[in-house]
């Protein structure tokens, strides 16, 4: 001990400390400072910028997972929509072929009615016709065969001739 | 690769170790007892701070290499010259009047020709006067702050131009997260550690480059002083002391949690471990590395001592071995430093009760 403080150099004591401190100063300032002001901000990004590709990947995840549900849920309306638009197709067939069937019928129908009426139209006026003409005719021969005794004759006489007596 | 460098950085050290170079000399003429005198004078000169700065000694021609360094004395107004007025220790230097010798390493006040006084325990009984000299040891805690300086200035720098560190950065800063990850989170705590950085950052430093230019072949020893690591201690002694909060006095003065009596008794140990703790950072760096000089030098001077080529080889290979564990103590010393000092911080601002 007594070895010790006889050692002990007061000028040495006061040369370490002041330089020590003006060490500690200078290198607080333009060391120190910097340096874990830089580190932290470093760190701190690394933390932030992981952080944020966790939350990305998460958002990612889910954003693929609710994709998918979408997905299965357009697919599963398309079906229905096909399922319907199918059976809509059948059922305005159906109505379609109904409908024109009874259509048809009703035509035909009709026509067949108006032929028939027509048909009788047609034979009522062919009578009054046929009537007609033979009245012309009758006239006209009467007229005729009143009027010249010898074609009168004549014509007898070409009747008989065509009237074969066998 | 780096344990390559290891290796020849402790050869290099061993080779042109100024005390390998002055003893080799030695060898040729004197005995056996002689070299071992001479290696222990040696060895305790090292220990000591210089008032220059000694590279080597041709003890062929008796001349010293080295460089000057200035005396600061406080005698009566500032005497201020340089070192290479003593010659060594072998002149006496006068200044205004005041005549001035060297001996063992301590600045005297003399008459003219120098007389040293001893009292009956061969005490010298001379006045001394105040010495605020730059020594060796200032000279290289000089050195080791500029390039402290230059180093984490640029690492400071290199943070403007690019969020990670290029270069150098990128080994020192890796120092910087250790001191906080490793000694000051896990020992103050998440939310106080910030304000101690500073030091805690800058003690650790210091004390591990201070410790590695220690194992240079300039065989510098500047934190084998107590009054080095004296300063260092009384540092943290005081930021402790001014930075704790009312629960480390209460801790100290009336521990909670325990009945009356033992609170009476508990309060002088206390309150003595507020002084032991810093005492013991203060003993245990300085004693550590004076002890790691010692061994290294001694086991050195063994290689001189033995004339026999077989254990030469040996201690050379200890000596190498040792070398490498110095390198691990110069870290070791100053990470337990700087954890003890963070451990300290860490009582005087916790807040909680709970650790008993």
């Amino acid at each position: 001990m007594e070895k010790l403080i006889s050692e002990f150099s007061v000028g040495l004591f006061f040369w370490q400390t002041l330089l020590f401190l003006a060490l500690l100063f200078l290198l607080r300032k333009y060391a120190w400072k910097p340096t874990l002001i830089a580190v932290n901000r470093r760190e701190k990004g690394i933390e932030e910028a992981l952080e944020s590709a966790e939350l990305a990947r998460k958002e990612l995840k889910k954003l693929q997972s609710s994709n998918s549900a979408l997905i299965q849920e357009a697919r599963d309306e398309r079906e229905l929509l096909l399922k319907e638009a199918k059976a809509m197709k059948n059922e305005i067939i159906a109505e379609a072929k109904s409908k024109a069937k009874e259509e048809a019928d009703k035509v035909l129908a009709s026509a067949r009615e108006e032929i028939k009426i027509e048909k009788s139209k047609a034979i009522e006026e062919l009578k009054t016709q046929v009537a007609d003409f033979s009245f012309q005719i009758a006239e006209k021969l009467l007229l005729e065969k009143l009027s010249e005794k010898d074609k009168q004759s004549d014509t007898v006489k070409s009747a008989l001739n065509e009237i074969n007596f066998n | 690769m780096r344990l390559k460098i290891v290796f020849s950085f402790v050869l290099f050290a061993l080779i042109f170790n100024p005390f390998t170079v002055r003893s080799e000399h030695s060898d040729e003429g004197g005995d056996s007892t002689d070299i071992r005198a001479e290696i222990k004078e040696d060895i305790l000169h090292h220990l000591q701070d210089a008032h220059d700065f000694h590279l080597f000694t041709d003890e062929t021609t008796g001349t010293h290499y080295s460089f000057p360094l200035p005396i600061i004395l406080l005698d009566g107004g500032v005497k201020f010259f340089m070192s290479s007025k003593f010659h060594h220790g072998e002149e006496i230097a006068e200044v205004d009047g005041n005549y001035y010798a060297l001996h063992h390493n301590h600045i005297y006040k003399t008459d003219a020709e120098g007389t040293i006084n001893y009292d009956e325990n061969h005490h010298v009984t001379n006045a001394a006067p105040l010495d605020f000299s730059i020594t060796k040891s200032v000279f290289s805690v000089m050195i080791v702050s500029i390039i402290l300086f230059l180093l984490f200035k640029a690492l400071g720098d290199g943070y403007k131009k690019s969020a990670n560190p290029k270069g150098l950065g990128k080994f020192l800063e890796p120092l910087v997260l250790f001191v906080r990850d490793e000694i000051a989170i896990p020992n103050i705590g998440e939310k106080h550690y910030q304000k101690y950085m500073s030091y805690l950052l800058t003690v650790f430093v210091f004390i591990w480059f201070i410790n590695l230019t220690g194992l240079t072949p300039l065989g510098i020893n500047v934190t084998g002083n107590i009054a080095v690591t004296f300063a260092l201690a009384l540092m943290t002694f005081i930021i402790t002391q001014v930075s704790a909060k009312s629960t480390y006095w209460k801790h100290i003065f009336w521990m909670p949690g325990v009945p009356v009596p033992m609170k009476i008794i508990l309060a002088p140990i206390e309150l003595l471990g507020v002084f032991i703790k810093p005492f013991a950072l203060m003993i245990r760096l300085y004693a550590n590395i004076s002890a790691g000089h010692i061994v290294l030098m001694s086991l050195v001077g063994l290689l001189f001592i033995f004339n026999n080529w077989f254990a030469r080889g040996a201690f050379l290979g200890l000596t190498l071995f040792l070398s490498i564990i110095e390198l691990l103590v110069a870290f070791l010393q100053a990470y337990i430093f700087t954890m003890l000092t963070a451990l300290y911080f860490g009582f005087a601002v916790e807040e909680h009760d709970d650790h008993h």
